[in-house]
């Protein structure tokens, strides 16, 4: 479980988040949506440290991550995976050098471990004998992937994934959110997705928080969507050809 | 200025260090090759012409018969290890080397790699440049020595085979006057110019925002701002060490 308490920031004269309060809970896909640019990927970056908020704390299992000395900050750290937007793989690294990386750094498994463990999770995300594949040669569906592989390498306890279905095709995204929502309930970690794709929110979206122009504005579960009685969810939520005529049909 | 304070701070960030001993050993070989792979050819090119061309024009300005032919050699050689090797040598290597550090610095920094190792709890900046930095300081000393070399060579080569100097005469002019601290002067000008170049570079890179638009500007600022560092780093130095 991942708690915050009123966390504020802003660059420059620019208030990008307000004041948020939030609870993310474990063994389940938490989504943090909203339209671009109302803050999301900021609030996602003061979770894991790597923006400092100007206000606010961040709690992993009532442990504070915002005034943790530096040894417990790196024990969190540990326990963290991160998928990134564009999947933020090592172009210097080929696919199964990139997902040992975090085994190279984090721990001390021999070699045979640690090439187990990574064919392991290539295995998981529906990948095979790509090993030895430059990252500059596989899809970006495929970059997905390896990018989740490399986030669940060592086994997390927090997953964070930023816009894992930005720049795919339908039909890929709907695959890599359900191998995010399957690998949070396999593994019963806290998992933390920022979108602001609809069809991620009613396929995956078990706790929500909205953001508006930094600020939170509602939570709930996906069923309740659709009525939440707040004028700028309905607008991002019908903003969809599809939603608004699911409404109309209401 | 307040960006001169921004780079002071980040050499300062360079020293927290947290991978271990064998981590960056490694790193530095993986740069040291890198390094040598892709400015050997170059450095070579550049320096035996400049060498070449110095014979030449040397020769056709001495017109005055008194003087004799060895000072063809000597002209070249002084020209070659006070200034060619080391700072003429630094500007391309800033071109060639500097540049690539802080275009491959400033893609990391905008496809989030830069984070997503932050996010491993690697300390980003020391793991990404300091390896960049010591294998300059290593590297860029040999080339030039390698440099002033090819200068060398190309001198001789040239100025023998047109009949602008006899192979003896070459030898003994490289020879008169020859004062060794001159080398440790080109050498510790190498390894002052390498540092520069690699943690300009890497700053500039590092602090790159927004797209592949900025990483480009990232990479002719580093570019520049090396070689104003390098001129004026020589100037300050040569009124050290020679005075
Ligand atoms: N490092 C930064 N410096 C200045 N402004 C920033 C920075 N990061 C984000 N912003 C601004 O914060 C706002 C929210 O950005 P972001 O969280 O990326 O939006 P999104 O919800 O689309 O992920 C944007 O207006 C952006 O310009
Ligand atoms: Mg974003």
């Amino acid at each position: 479980m991942i708690k915050i308490k009123n966390i504020s920031k802003s660059f420059g004269e620019k208030k990008v988040l307000q004041g948020i309060n939030a609870e993310f809970e474990k063994g389940k896909t938490n989504l943090i949506i909203g339209s671009s640019g109302t803050g999301k990927s900021v609030l996602l970056k003061c979770i894991v440290g790597l923006i400092t908020p100007d206000e606010g704390r961040v709690y992993y299992d009532l442990r504070n991550f915002t005034e943790a000395d530096k040894d417990m900050r790196s024990e969190i750290r540990r326990e963290i995976g991160m998928l990134f937007q564009g999947g933020a793989l090592f172009d210097s690294k080929n696919v199964q050098e990139n997902i040992m990386f975090p085994l190279d750094v984090l721990t001390k498994m021999t070699a045979d471990e640690k090439l187990d463990r990574v064919n392991d999770c290539l295995k998981r995300v529906g990948l095979e004998n790509i090993n030895k594949k430059r990252v500059s040669e596989i899809s970006g569906g495929m970059k997905k992937r390896v990018g989740i592989a490399r986030a669940i390498v060592n086994n997390p306890n927090y997953l964070f994934c930023d816009e894992p279905n930005s720049g795919l095709d339908p039909q890929t995204s709907i695959l890599i959110d359900e191998l995010i929502h399957e690998i949070t309930h396999e593994l019963d970690i806290t998992t933390i997705v920022v979108t602001h794709d609809m069809n991620s929110v009613m396929g995956i979206g078990e706790k929500i928080i909205f953001l508006y122009q930094g600020h939170k504005l509602w939570e709930g579960h996906h069923e309740e969507i659709t009525h939440s009685g707040v004028p700028e969810l309905d607008d991002f939520v019908f903003a969809n050809k599809v939603m608004s005529k699911m409404r109309n049909s209401l | 200025m307040s960006s001169f304070g921004r780079y002071v701070i980040f050499l300062g960030s360079l020293l927290v260090r947290r991978e271990s001993f064998k981590t960056y050993y490694k790193l530095v070989l993986e740069e040291c090759i890198q390094i040598g792979v892709n400015s050997i050819f170059l450095f070579m090119l550049v320096s035996t012409f400049i060498g070449a061309v110095t014979t030449v024009q040397t020769a056709f300005n001495m017109v005055n018969p008194l003087i004799p032919r060895f000072v063809i050699s000597q002209v070249v050689r002084e020209m070659t290890v006070l200034e060619l090797a080391p700072t003429v040598m630094a500007l391309i290597y800033a071109g060639k080397i500097g540049s690539s550090m802080a275009g491959g610095i400033g893609t990391m920094r905008i496809t989030e790699q830069i984070d997503a190792l932050e996010v491993m709890g690697i300390n980003s900046s020391s793991y990404l440049v300091l390896p960049k930095i010591i294998a300059s300081m290593l590297m860029y000393p040999l080339l030039v020595i390698f440099s002033g070399v090819c200068s060398l060579v190309g001198g001789y080569v040239v100025g023998t085979a047109i009949h602008l100097v006899t192979p003896t005469e070459f030898v003994a002019g490289l020879r008169f006057g020859f004062n060794p601290t001159e080398i440790s002067v080109a050498l510790i000008k190498g390894v002052v110019f390498a540092f520069l170049i690699s943690s300009i570079s890497s700053f500039k890179g590092y602090f790159t925002k927004g797209g592949a638009l900025e990483v480009g500007i990232a990479t002719t600022e580093a570019v520049t701002a090396s070689v104003i560092a390098i001129l004026l780093m020589d100037y300050f130095l040569v009124n050290i060490l020679l005075s």
